[in-house]
């Protein structure tokens, strides 16, 4: 009986100590805790004093954050026809790279509905998850027209403006005119 | 003026024999209609109407007999759908209606459409539902299930036979022990324990022999330390960590199936020291139009059966999404009471070890699944890495850095590899390993 009593006892050890390692659902132990948790507010944590409860926060009231550039045109018809006229400000002397640039962004972004020739064929399209994607060839869209479109989105398509920035969005509508111009040939 | 002698004679003739084909090809001909109209209805009006759904614009089943209700005629239609803001502009009451109904969303033109066009799509709209083919999986997949899962099942059999075996064979030794015993007994013959107990028990033996106490101390002392060792080692360590998230999303759907970018989610990885979480506007990019969870043609695999992950168990996924975001699916509108997901954060670098996202994704040109691993394979999205310094060290140490292309510093490439005597330079030799590159 002695005996099975002391298997037993190093049966309970081995269970409980291989317990320690096999929980995947919580955070190991550490160290020294406070050398690993900042006393600054990690991106993304909740604030408890905060009106939001949130780390993340939009810019205080009246004010801008760094490199915000203003869009002249309003969430409107009025807008969309002005905003049509509006040229590209970016240097057309690197246009070639701008181009680069765009089309890799292109293809994060937008390809996976309009298909990286544009021609509305993305992998969701074919996997027929999402429908009706123009071809570009079809539309008549300009520059500016394309920029208003990131900025504000149309219809079933959101707003680009928090995944790209000023310039950003400027490469990818020069690049969209570009696929254009190929489609149309 | 051209005569054209026989012009009714042939108009005439067309007109009986498009009668002739309706009468005997009714059915067949409409078919044809619909199935044209869905390929334009799916290329052109799906972005924003559903067939049975509101969408950006409304739902479009049986549109034409709404309208008529309403006193409008197939033409209007033709003049709506080529320019709808031209009809909204004459002041046509319904059309305005619709127009303020909607937000104010202007339909897109389209002049390329023709009438015949506009025919097909209608009739699709008008044509009957299609009946939901029943599942066809249910008989068959019961048969696959059985195939399918029998790996799993045999192993835990395969176990279960041999631990009864191992029972059976423990219980068939007790019987012929106590049996032999028995007849022993039986017989007078007396067990030779007296003479055993003569002889000196081992763990004596053991405690006299200095040399293997030696042994064995040593031997369990080194043992002992190793795993000491390797528990210290991993404390803090979190590879393997997979939370429960507030919503079950699938990397294996999105970036495995779907094959959407890692960036189009994780933008700020380009240009931030953190790889953002999205907020919850970019899940509705797709989700203002993908409100159900339809997988794949061939169905849910065997495997995820087994999980429990069904369509309808992600399409309520989706639903809680639309908690979150304040979506109201009926309305497509916005309720404007959003709620945070509190999205438990699976890779965190203790605070004293500074890594930023942007040099490793924008400059570096690294994958994220170097270090993140095979993320689009994970159903629920578990640590990779170990992410230890070791971990971080040693990956500085292999990886080239390209260097081509960046003439403002070429001179001092040059000098380093003239100085490491190497062709490619290594993060390392670039000063990689530094301790103030990290840890400040």
């Amino acid at each position: 009986m002695n005996s099975y009593l002391k298997i037993s006892f190093v049966l309970a050890l081995v269970f409980s100590l291989t317990s320690c390692f096999s929980d995947k659902s919580s955070r190991n132990y550490q160290y020294m805790p406070n050398m690993y948790e900042g006393v600054g507010y990690e991106t993304y944590q909740k604030v408890d004093f905060l009106p939001s409860q949130m780390e993340a926060g939009l810019p205080v009231e009246n004010t801008i954050s760094r490199g915000h550039m203003p869009y002249d045109f309003s969430n409107s018809i009025e807008g969309k026809e002005l905003a049509r006229l509006q040229v590209s400000p970016l240097d057309s002397l690197s246009k070639k790279e701008n181009l680069a640039e765009g089309a890799e962004l292109y293809n994060i972004y937008c390809a996976i509905c309009h298909g990286k020739k544009g021609d509305g064929q993305g992998t969701l399209v074919k996997r027929e998850k999402i429908l009706g994607i123009p071809n570009y060839k079809d539309r008549d869209i300009t520059t500016g027209s394309t920029y208003y479109t990131i900025y504000y989105g149309l219809n079933s398509m959101g707003s680009y403006a928090n995944q790209l920035n000023h310039e950003e969005r400027w490469k990818v509508s020069e690049y969209v005119m570009q696929l254009k111009q190929d489609l149309t040939k | 003026m051209k005569k054209v002698p026989y012009r009714n004679q042939l108009s005439k003739f067309a007109a009986a024999t498009l009668v002739a084909l309706l009468l005997f090809s009714v059915s067949i001909f409409a078919q044809e209609d619909a199935k044209k109209g869905k390929q334009l209805f799916n290329q052109n009006c799906a972005a924003c109407h559903a067939l049975d759904r509101k969408m950006t614009g409304p739902a479009l089943r049986n549109v034409e007999a709404r309208l008529e209700e309403e006193g409008l005629d197939r033409e209007w239609i033709y003049a709506w759908v080529k320019n709808s803001s031209g009809v909204i502009k004459s002041g046509d009451a319904y059309a305005n209606k619709i127009y303020n109904e909607y937000n104010k969303a202007a339909m897109t033109a389209f002049p390329t459409l023709a009438n015949a066009d506009i025919d097909n799509i209608l009739a699709y709209t008008a044509a009957e539902p299609e009946v939901k083919k029943p599942v066809v999986v249910a008989g068959a997949g019961s048969g696959v299930q059985a195939s399918g899962s029998s790996g799993g099942i045999s192993n835990e059999i395969i176990l279960g036979a041999l631990v009864l075996v191992f029972a059976l064979l423990v219980l068939m030794l007790f019987f012929v022990t106590k049996t032999l015993k028995n007849i022993a007994a039986a017989n007078g013959v007396s067990l030779e324990k007296e003479k055993s107990e003569k002889r000196t028990p081992i763990w004596k033996a053991f405690a006299q022999n200095h040399f293997l106490i030696i042994v064995s101390v040593i031997v369990l002392l080194l043992s002992s330390a190793y795993f000491v060792y390797g528990y210290f080692m991993q404390v803090g360590v979190d590879q393997g960590y997979t939370p429960i998230q507030p919503i079950h999303f699938s990397h294996k759907v999105h970036a495995g199936d779907n094959k959407v970018e890692c960036k189009y989610c994780h933008s700020s990885a380009r240009v931030s020291k953190t790889s953002g979480i999205p907020s919850l506007n970019v899940c509705m990019n797709c989700h203002k139009s993908i409100y159900e969870y339809k997988g794949n043609e061939a169905g849910p695999s065997q495997e995820d059966l087994e999980n429990g992950y069904t369509n309808e168990f992600y399409t309520k996924e989706i639903k809680k999404l639309y908690k979150y975001v304040g979506w109201d699916e009926n309305e497509q509108k916005y309720t404007g009471e959003p709620k945070p997901v509190e999205w438990v954060r699976i890779h965190n670098l203790p605070d004293f070890a500074y890594f930023n996202h942007s040099q490793h994704v924008s400059v570096a040109g690294v994958e994220c699944q170097t270090c993140h691993g095979p993320v689009e394979e994970m159903e629920i999205m578990t640590q990779h890495a170990p992410l230890t310094m070791g971990w971080c060290v040693n990956c500085h140490r292999e990886t080239n850095v390209k260097v081509e292309g960046n003439e403002y510093y070429a001179k001092i490439h040059e000098e380093l590899s003239k100085k490491y005597g190497v062709e490619n330079l290594t993060a390392a030799q670039m000063g990689g390993l530094e301790c103030g590159k990290c840890h400040y």
